[in-house]
């Protein structure tokens, strides 16, 4: 046969039993010619074209799923910055535009649309500040939008006036969601270098550099990942460790640049780029925290977390990039508390602390992300926390993120129910020392200096 | 070229499972080129099978639904796949 049975039944047993899946398979749209000064008009551009480049695309999902076998969780779709396609410095012109793409969303049967998002790194327009004043009510008030904004890059420094107002933004959003334990906030990220290519939400929109449309493509198999690990003798060393997330990290890419391949000629789209990023979800097995135990480390979080992820992510990225010519996106290792079992549960024995999480993301992870803190924590605090990560990203040349719930009404030891995919979260602890007047200073952290290349 | 796809039956050992796959793919036009079957641990049954499936009326989906239906009182997992799957995960 030109496979062999084992072959055969490694892959099929992946699928069923460690849950290989495609996460999501994000449809990025240009908007560029749907910009209007008139925001029903611009609403109804928008509207039309999500229906018109979307609306085949959770039917193909569905289609090759049943062809090649493999579960694909999510179709999601990614557009242009709105900031730069709604020109308006009126936040109702915004919360216009949210409903339409909002509703569009739900015409074309995907569960989020990533691109209400500004880019401010080094400064806002006044289009920009009408987008981000809009971002609670946009948020509370739809289900499937998703916003995010740019507040530090490695080329301009920190946005220090921008980190202030998003703590604030953030505030404000979990207080107009607090029925549902601030779940708005699970759909805003703040960023450090994003990337315009990014297939995974809430963080998705499509840069200035991309195509009319492009399939972008997230896989998933954390658990393939861990049980490949299993299989390994106890005494294998690192190198065996690094060796084999390598050779199932190839596999798991494939299937990936298969389905995206197929995906991009049956949509007439472009296939953009696959992202290597192991994400994790709230199902048994489907953890990167699992990962870490099978390499030895009694919970993730515990001394060593930091050098196993950078062993991790490394291994992936090299695996992958042999499978795919077409690796983008954040590529990089997820750590989403509430949407990892593992990772919940180590929180929840304090294991896993806020600044561990942020120690992860100096070697590979993506970030603060999805971490419930408690509702009180003041806006100032949450703009602390986003400099800090933004620092991280910045000096690291790498891509930074926060998502961060603080859920009202909540203390540190409870939980958040976000239900679905988003999960849930033991509410951690934030550390209470005062930083208000340091980020009241606002103004620009500058630029690192690097190394002075041109 | 054709239409290369990879069944695989996973389950309960029993006898027939080999018959009754064969005779829905007989049905619906679809030739078996390799067949490989054995018993895991001593009580699962394991088959897999390459066929070729250009000269069948029916969609990949619909013959994968058929199968299941053939062997559903037989406590059998039966999954079709396009070969194109095990083509990319497993060769270079």
């Amino acid at each position: 046969m030109q496979f062999t049975s084992e072959e055969i039944l490694e892959t099929v047993g992946m699928i069923a039993e460690d849950r290989l899946d495609v996460r999501t398979v994000t449809l990025g749209i240009s908007l560029w010619d749907c910009s209007d000064p008139d925001p029903g008009a611009c609403a109804r551009k928008i509207r039309d074209k999500i229906r018109s480049r979307a609306g085949e695309l959770a039917p193909v999902a569905r289609d090759l799923e049943r062809t090649y076998g493999i579960p694909i969780v999510n179709t999601r779709v990614s557009l242009t910055p709105l900031a730069w396609i709604v020109p308006s410095r009126e936040p109702a012109a915004f919360l216009e535009v949210a409903r339409a793409v909002d509703e569009a969303g739900a015409e074309v049967g995907v569960n989020f649309v990533g691109g209400f998002t500004a880019l401010v790194h080094k400064g806002s327009t006044e289009v920009d500040r009408a987008l981000v004043t809009a971002i609670p009510e946009a948020l509370s008030s739809t289900d499937r939008l998703c916003a995010s904004v740019s507040v530090a890059s490695t080329r301009t420094g920190i946005n220090m006036d921008a980190c202030l107002e998003m703590g604030r933004v953030i505030a404000d959003t979990a207080r107009r969601t607090a029925d549902r334990d601030g779940v708005g906030c699970a759909k805003l990220v703040v960023f450090a270098n994003p990337v315009e290519d990014n297939p995974f939400m809430a963080g998705a929109f499509l840069g200035p550099g991309e195509p009319e449309t492009a399939v972008l493509v997230g896989v998933s198999g954390p658990g393939v990942v861990r049980r490949a690990l299993e299989q390994l003798p106890p005494d294998a060393d690192l190198g065996q460790v690094s060796e084999t997330i390598k050779k199932t990290a190839f596999k798991i890419t494939r299937m990936g640049e298969l389905v995206g391949r197929e995906m991009a000629r049956r949509l007439g789209a472009r296939f953009g780029i696959l992202d290597l990023s192991l994400a994790p979800t709230p199902a048994e097995g489907d953890s990167v925290a699992r990962i870490l135990e099978a390499m030895g480390l009694g919970r993730a979080g515990a001394p060593g977390s930091t050098a196993a992820v950078m062993l991790l992510n490394d291994a992936v990225k090299k695996g992958g990039a042999f499978a795919s010519s077409s690796v983008g996106g954040l590529s990089g290792a997820f750590v989403p508390v509430s949407e990892d079992r593992g990772m919940i549960e180590a929180a929840a024995e304090g294991a896993l602390t806020l600044e561990k999480l942020e120690a992860l993301t100096a070697v590979c992870s993506v970030g603060l992300d999805m971490i419930a803190v408690p509702g009180d924590t003041p806006p100032e605090t949450l703009a602390a926390l986003i400099a800090d990560e933004m620092a991280i990203g910045v000096a690291n040349h790498k891509t930074t993120a926060v998502r961060i719930i603080p859920a009202p009404g909540k203390r540190a030891g409870d939980r958040v129910c976000f239900g679905g995919l988003l999960g849930e979260a033991p509410v951690m602890p934030v550390n209470p020392v005062p930083c208000a007047a340091f980020v009241r200073r606002g103004g620009r952290i500058p630029a690192p200096v690097q190394a002075l290349r041109n | 070229m054709g239409r290369k796809i990879v069944v695989t039956v996973i389950g309960r050992d029993q006898i027939g499972i080999v018959a009754r796959v064969a005779t829905v793919l007989a049905d619906c036009r679809v030739n078996i080129e390799d067949i490989n079957q054995k018993i895991l641990g001593g009580h699962v049954f394991a088959m897999t099978l390459l066929a070729d499936m250009e000269k069948s009326p029916l969609a990949l989906p619909e013959l994968a639904d058929r199968l299941q239906e053939a062997v559903a009182d037989m406590e059998l997992r039966v999954t079709v796949q396009d070969a194109e799957v095990f083509r990319y995960m497993h060769r270079v």
